[in-house]
């Protein structure tokens, strides 16, 4: 019994679809945040290196993260669209905006590694883990790397606003449960 | 006998100096030097403190240049030396970044930094004073620095080369580069050690 409430249904979403949804999204935000805040840093603020380092630890746990969501997507059951009503061209739009985030989500993530890896570098997680550096690199990584990182970075946080106002459209205009079911597990019909 | 002697002397003088005016154009060509950047033989490195408490040393890695030099009259040196700034290396991408970035160097509108000399006084058979305009992040300033003769000759794969170092201090501000590192690292020294190839 209580495995129903971590797993999607036809209807609902499960616990674990909604924490990894809502973690990410406060995550998410929280680097796009601090990333455009630590890139302002002068070279004598206290918090020059510990912003970035506290930026590639979150990036690097999110990866992971996001790894596991993606297999928990994959293995998952899909809840129907809560918007009956809807047209076919919404719904395709709605299934191709979720795939963009996720792709947006895997390719920031992996652009910000490149930055930090282009000579060759570990990245250290927490004092606890380092990651290594690819085998090769191309050239002018760090810039070229960085310079698609900005670019994601901000193309994911206006999809993601886009996301939100079309959650909050069908909360308030349509009146269906599109929002409701990603902020509470709703019981099984 | 004596006649003879003149006339081959003068004969002799006016093939030498025809032949010299024939020469004169190749040994003008043989005091210029292409700087060896295909063989590497050549640096631009910088050099600043970091924090006041130890040097940070970096080097650009793509430039290149020629200079003429004759050892016959030394004063009438030319140099001229062209740098790709997004060359520039750290050893630490994400500070190399950071300097190609428009708290520094901004390399994508100052892609070059280029110096050439006005004048060049050697002192002795070593060393010299070299003044001319360098150009960094789009600012053009005189400066003057020593420079020392290395060496020259020939080398073992039938070229001739010669080679100098010169250092020279300048204050980043000076060329637009405010970006605050503390007040130990306002000055950067850049030193150049080329060996030229004869052309």
């Amino acid at each position: 019994m209580s495995n129903s409430i971590l797993k999607n249904t036809e209807n609902s979403y499960g616990l674990i679809a909604i924490m990894f949804h809502w973690l990410m999204a406060i995550s998410l935000f929280s680097l796009f945040g601090l990333g455009l805040y630590m890139v302002e840093l002068t070279y004598y603020d206290a918090w020059y290196k510990g912003s970035l380092d506290l930026h590639k630890n979150i990036g690097m746990t999110l990866f992971v993260a996001l790894m596991l969501r993606i297999v928990w997507r994959v293995v998952s059951v899909t809840p129907k669209n809560a918007d009956e009503t809807a047209s076919k061209i919404e719904v395709k739009a709605a299934h191709y905006a979720h795939l963009a985030l996720y792709g947006l989500m895997v390719i920031l993530m992996i652009t910000g590694y490149l930055i930090s890896t282009a000579d060759g570098r570990a990245i250290d997680v927490f004092g606890l883990l380092s990651i290594p550096a690819l085998p090769i690199n191309f050239a002018n990584q760090e810039d070229l790397a960085g310079s698609i990182h900005e670019i994601l970075a901000w193309t994911l946080v206006l999809l993601s606003a886009g996301h939100a106002l079309a959650a909050l459209k069908h909360h308030f205009i349509n009146k269906n449960n599109t929002l409701v079911r990603m902020l509470k597990v709703l019981p099984r019909k | 006998m004596k006649k003879t002697l003149i006339t081959s002397t003068l004969a002799t003088s006016l093939l030498a100096s025809s032949l010299f005016a024939a020469l004169a154009p190749n040994t003008a060509l043989a005091t210029d030097y292409k700087v060896d950047v295909k063989g590497a033989h050549a640096f631009v490195q910088f050099k600043i403190k970091h924090l006041g408490y130890s040097w940070l040393l970096g080097r650009f890695n793509t430039f290149d240049g020629d200079f003429s030099y004759d050892d016959k009259s030394p004063n009438s040196a030319k140099i001229n030396i062209e740098i790709d700034t997004k060359s520039i290396d750290s050893n630490h991408a994400e500070r190399d970044k950071h300097l190609k970035g428009k708290d520094f160097l901004n390399v994508s509108s100052f892609p070059k930094a280029t110096f050439v000399s006005n004048n060049i006084k050697f002192s002795d058979d070593e060393s010299a004073i070299v003044t001319g305009e360098f150009t960094l992040k789009g600012v053009t300033k005189t400066i003057s620095f020593p420079i020392v003769k290395i060496g020259e000759g020939q080398d073992p794969w039938g070229g001739y080369r010669a080679g100098f170092s010169g250092t020279t201090n300048f204050k980043l501000a000076d060329y637009g580069i405010t970006y605050d590192l503390g007040p130990a690292s306002t000055q950067v020294e850049m030193s150049l050690h080329i060996e030229g190839v004869r052309i």
